[in-house]
């Protein structure tokens, strides 16, 4: 019985025992239906142990779609939690876990891995690479993100939620006022997934500088490729910071050490210093990737190439570099004085300098173009005001004594979701429409598209504006209630209806890949948006090998250039070509690590142990084996050719 | 277009509702010198960005306006421009200009409210202790020798020097109508520079999230004259009852409870943690040694001399 209760929820609800069944439900529905319609070995096969770039992104994308919707389901519960005062939907613990595990999923199981998923169908393509430099390290990043994101998702199911905050600030994060294992999962789970985002950096940026096609210096890349590159440099400086931080806390947490604790010595401003020298260059992981989208889109869409090549490289090399010089940022109120806040005022309000001349340069882009309004078109341009407003908060935001007033307001919640939703969750929608027949050979509904667009577009601002007016009025976020004397009410429900107008987009998005997967033309050519970069040069699909031939570019926009009586991109005959094997290997290991995760968020030391040793097990059997993959004859080459060829003329 | 309406329409009613005086925003209706001073600083940082906001929109309105395809001719063939350095160096020195000219207010304004009010320095600031525990704020006056629990009261036209710790998670002391707010945490005193210039009672409260009852974690707070205030410290003295340690930890103990008075302060048998991080305004903080670092549940262990 002991055994058992460890695994029981703390806070139990209705809406928790309900989802425990759904998820059971569901688990079992997948297995009996995978298992009656015999796709076992298919998906071992082609999936599970692939170590294509393209599989493995589509899988990314997957997952990410998801934990958009498990996050948005957070996010509709705390709105309609706020949206009248005195609300009793939600208890407080309950309100608490929900605003903890919405903000985790969103910026690490959702945006950043959709983001990578994007990168990793996309980059190779676009550099005229076969795959990325180490397939099957990629393919273990996506399995550590994927059981590490599953270990994080059952939380709620079994032995509690974090609830302390996606910032986990101590003290309140330690074992003595947050002692269910939710942040036991919080410190683990994350780790996990983040040593899968760190090897992504090392895999891309190794991919980025020694796999690009001949001909393509560095500043020959489309811009997609530099904002992957440049973010990738981040992500290789920023999470080993996450790492050791999150070791920290799991020693704090498991074995009563106490680097942040309330006792001995323990420090609450390491864990803020930490986790915000990781955290804010974070925010730049998941925005400069939509950078480099709208680029890549814009440009398609006004039919011109990118205005101001140069200065967008650099500025969004001006902008990773202030990334790490702000951090303190976050917490101008932690009493540094005001030298160091004044310095850090400056600095943050200094990003807005490159971040502006991104802005203007999209304008311009736009000059004497010919504008078409598609769908990922849309989404690009609605990014430009609405995240110039997010923008130019964020500049309020940085002058420090204002933020002593904007400080953990709704303002501050208005401000940074005016920056993430356009900035990154409006690119992914953009590069997942713009991308989509690029993977699959077909296009989803524009029509369908632009009522999704809408609804999200008007259901946002509605949303979150309303935030910045009750953030200066005092409304601290966080708040699972209020009441009805602070006159936050009518506004906040205002929040609830823009909340539902989302969620009404979002189901128009998912009607959209079901309608057009039933019924959208198949007859589209491999480059149905009369694109500019490489990956529009091959077929759709994607063949396994990318390109029969290798490329050789000699500008930013090559394959434009190519279509416009430029030179030609593939000289030469085919030649055999050498491809990596598939291994099942980066799924086991996956599982181990989830189940040593597991074993670990409940002290279970002999699971943890074992676990361990698999781990041991799984790298030493690739640093035995003897794996050189396979050769692609040139008759295979020839024979796919042909058919790919068929389907697309 | 539909959306460029929609967005105009959300920027002007935003200021609309800014400058609306029937209801003001509580940030933007100060009662005391710091308040106004951020309030000042948050409009003038309104005003700018409204500009930039303005030409963006401006510039974007033309460009879809004017080169949409449905509006060009079909052989229409978009120029290939690389850019300009004109143009860019024009986008590029605006917003460096517009950037130092926020920074120096943002300076100014930081070195302004983490100093002692302007026009008050000559006088004697009266010195609060505010200690956050889960979920309550225990308010010191040791020059008073009195204790009040989730209430404040204080004179106005008087600088006031609030000294912030905690006996739990990180807090935020925060009255919006007096001023911006600063954390209270475990390990060391934070100083917050406030004052109250009009009569009144405001709202309090704890703004950093730390835990189930973070929500009511609320004061009150009443500005009054200084003979008024005078008056309830003297009634005070004849009529509430001396704290004691054990009614003190009592207190410590998560929950909410109602208002309290005493006689004397937790200062007596529970210092607060001054011996480091000395950050009171000139942006000097003296990372000290935790060594003699007070935990909560370790009560009976805790030092009872005093150490300010």
């Amino acid at each position: 019985m002991d055994y058992f209760d460890r695994f029981a929820v703390p806070h139990s609800s209705p809406m928790i025992v309900g989802s425990q069944i759904a998820i059971a439900v569901t688990v079992l529905a997948i297995l009996v239906g995978v298992t009656y319609f015999k796709k076992w070995g298919y998906l071992w096969r082609e999936w599970f142990t692939t170590v294509d770039h393209k599989r493995i992104g589509i899988m990314y994308i997957l997952a990410a779609l998801l934990m958009l919707f498990r996050g948005g389901a957070d996010a509709i519960l705390m709105r309609a939690q706020t949206a009248i005062p005195d609300n009793g939907l939600l208890d407080g613990q309950h309100y608490n876990e929900i605003f903890t595990t919405h903000g985790v999923v969103m910026i690490l199981f959702m945006a950043m891995p959709f983001i990578i998923g994007l990168m990793n169908i996309v980059t190779p393509l676009q550099i005229g690479a076969r795959d990325v430099a180490f397939p099957r390290l990629n393919a273990v990043s996506f399995w550590l993100f994927f059981w590490g994101a599953m270990l994080f998702n059952i939380s709620f199911v079994v032995g509690g939620s974090p609830d302390a905050g996606w910032t986990a600030y101590f003290p309140l994060a330690s074992v003595e006022f947050s002692e269910s294992v939710g942040m036991n999962y919080y410190a683990i789970a994350i780790q996990i997934a983040g040593i899968g985002t760190l090897m992504t950096g090392i895999n891309f940026i190794v991919t980025i500088l020694k796999m690009r096609a001949p001909g393509m210096t560095l500043m020959k890349m489309p811009m997609f490729t530099w904002s992957i590159l440049i973010t990738n440099l981040i992500i290789v400086f920023a999470f080993p910071v996450l790492t050791v931080a999150l070791a920290l806390m799991t020693m704090d947490r498991l074995f009563g050490t106490n680097f942040f604790t309330m006792a001995n010595g323990g420090s609450d401003m390491l864990w803020a210093n930490l986790f915000w020298i990781w955290g804010h260059p974070e925010v730049y992981i998941v925005i400069l990737p939509a950078f480099g989208i709208y680029s890549e889109i814009i440009s398609t869409f006004a039919r011109r190439n990118l205005y101001g090549y140069k200065s967008m490289v650099v500025s969004m090399v001006a902008i990773s570099v202030l990334s790490f010089v702000v951090w303190a940022h976050h917490f101008f109120t932690m009493g540094h004085g005001a030298m160091v806040n004044g310095i850090f005022s400056i600095t943050t309000m200094a990003i807005a300098v490159p971040t502006g001349i991104k802005i203007f340069n999209w304008l311009f882009t736009l000059w004497r173009g010919k504008i078409e309004f598609t769908v990922p078109m849309l989404y690009s341009l609605a990014f430009i005001p609405i995240f110039t407003i997010g923008g130019v908060t964020g500049v309020m935001l940085a002058m420090a004594s204002a933020d002593y007033q904007y400080h953990n307001t709704m303002f501050l919640v208005a401000h940074f979701h005016y920056v993430l939703i356009p900035g990154t969750v409006f690119a992914v929608l953009a590069g997942f429409t713009y991308w989509w027949p690029k993977i699959f050979n077909f296009q989803l509904s524009e029509r369908i598209g632009k009522w999704a667009f809408w609804f999200i577009v008007v259901g946002f601002n509605v949303t979150f504006f309303p935030m910045f007016i009750t953030g200066l009025d005092g409304q601290a976020r966080r708040m699972y209630t209020y009441s009805e004397a602070t006159g936050y009410g009518p506004l906040n429900l205002l929040s609830f209806v823009g909340a539902l107008g989302l969620l009404i987009g979002f189901a128009f998005l998912v009607y959209n890949i079901y309608w057009s997967t039933r019924y959208a033309p198949r007859n589209i050519t491999s480059d149905p948006w009369n694109a500019r970069s490489l990956e529009w040069a091959t077929h759709s699909p994607v063949p396994e090998y990318n390109f029969a031939i290798v490329p050789e570019v000699d500008s930013s926009q090559a394959f434009w250039d190519s279509k416009n009586n430029g030179p030609a991109l593939f000289k030469g005959k085919y030649k055999e070509i050498h491809m990596p094997n598939n291994s099942g290997v980066p799924f086991v290991l996956g599982i181990i690590f989830f189940v040593w995760g597991f074993a670990m968020v409940f002290s279970m030391w002999i699971f943890a142990i074992i676990s361990t040793l698999g781990i041991f097990a799984c790298m030493a059997h690739r640093s035995f084996e003897k794996d050189h993959g396979h050769h692609i004859s040139v008759e295979e080459i020839e024979e796919t050719e042909k058919k790919l060829r068929g389907a697309n003329a | 277009m539909k959306m460029k309406w929609a967005l105009l329409t959300i920027i002007f009613s935003i200021a609309t509702v800014l400058t609306g005086c029937d209801n003001p925003l509580a940030v933007l209706d100060p009662k005391g010198p710091v308040a106004a001073n951020q309030a000042n600083v948050i409009m003038i940082s309104i005003w700018t960005m409204l500009i930039i906001v303005l030409v963006v929109v401006i510039l974007y309105a033309i460009m879809l306006f004017k080169y949409r395809a449905s509006k060009s001719s079909d052989d229409y063939v978009p120029p290939h421009v690389e850019g300009s350095h004109v143009l860019e160096a024009i986008w590029t020195i605006i917003p460096i200009l517009i950037v130092i000219f926020l920074s120096v207010v943002s300076v100014r304004s930081t070195n302004e409210v983490e100093a002692t009010p302007k026009g008050y320095e000559d006088q004697e600031p009266l010195i609060i202790y505010a200690a956050s525990s889960n979920w309550k704020w225990h308010f010191s006056y040791p020059e008073e020798d009195i204790e009040t629990v989730n209430y404040l009261f204080l004179p106005t036209n008087r600088p006031i020097e609030f000294k912030l710790y905690s006996y739990g998670p990180i807090s935020s002391f925060w009255i919006p109508q007096l001023g911006g707010q600063k954390y209270a945490m475990s390990d060391m005193v934070n100083t917050l520079h406030l004052a109250a210039e009009t009569p009144g009672e405001y709202m309090g409260r704890n703004a950093n999230f730390s835990g189930s009852g973070f929500a009511e974690h609320t004061f009150n707070v009443k500005a009054m004259p200084e003979e008024e205030f005078t008056k309830w410290v003297d009634e005070i003295h004849g009529t509430a009852k001396k704290l004691t340690e054990s009614e003190f930890d009592k207190l410590l103990e998560p929950g909410h409870v109602g208002q309290y008075t005493f006689n004397g302060t937790h200062l007596d048998f529970r210092p607060a943690p001054e011996h480091n991080h000395g950050a009171s305004g000139n942006g000097e903080s003296e990372h000290s040694e935790h060594s003699d670092h007070e935990d909560s549940k370790k009560a009976d262990e805790a030092e009872t001399e005093h150490q300010h």
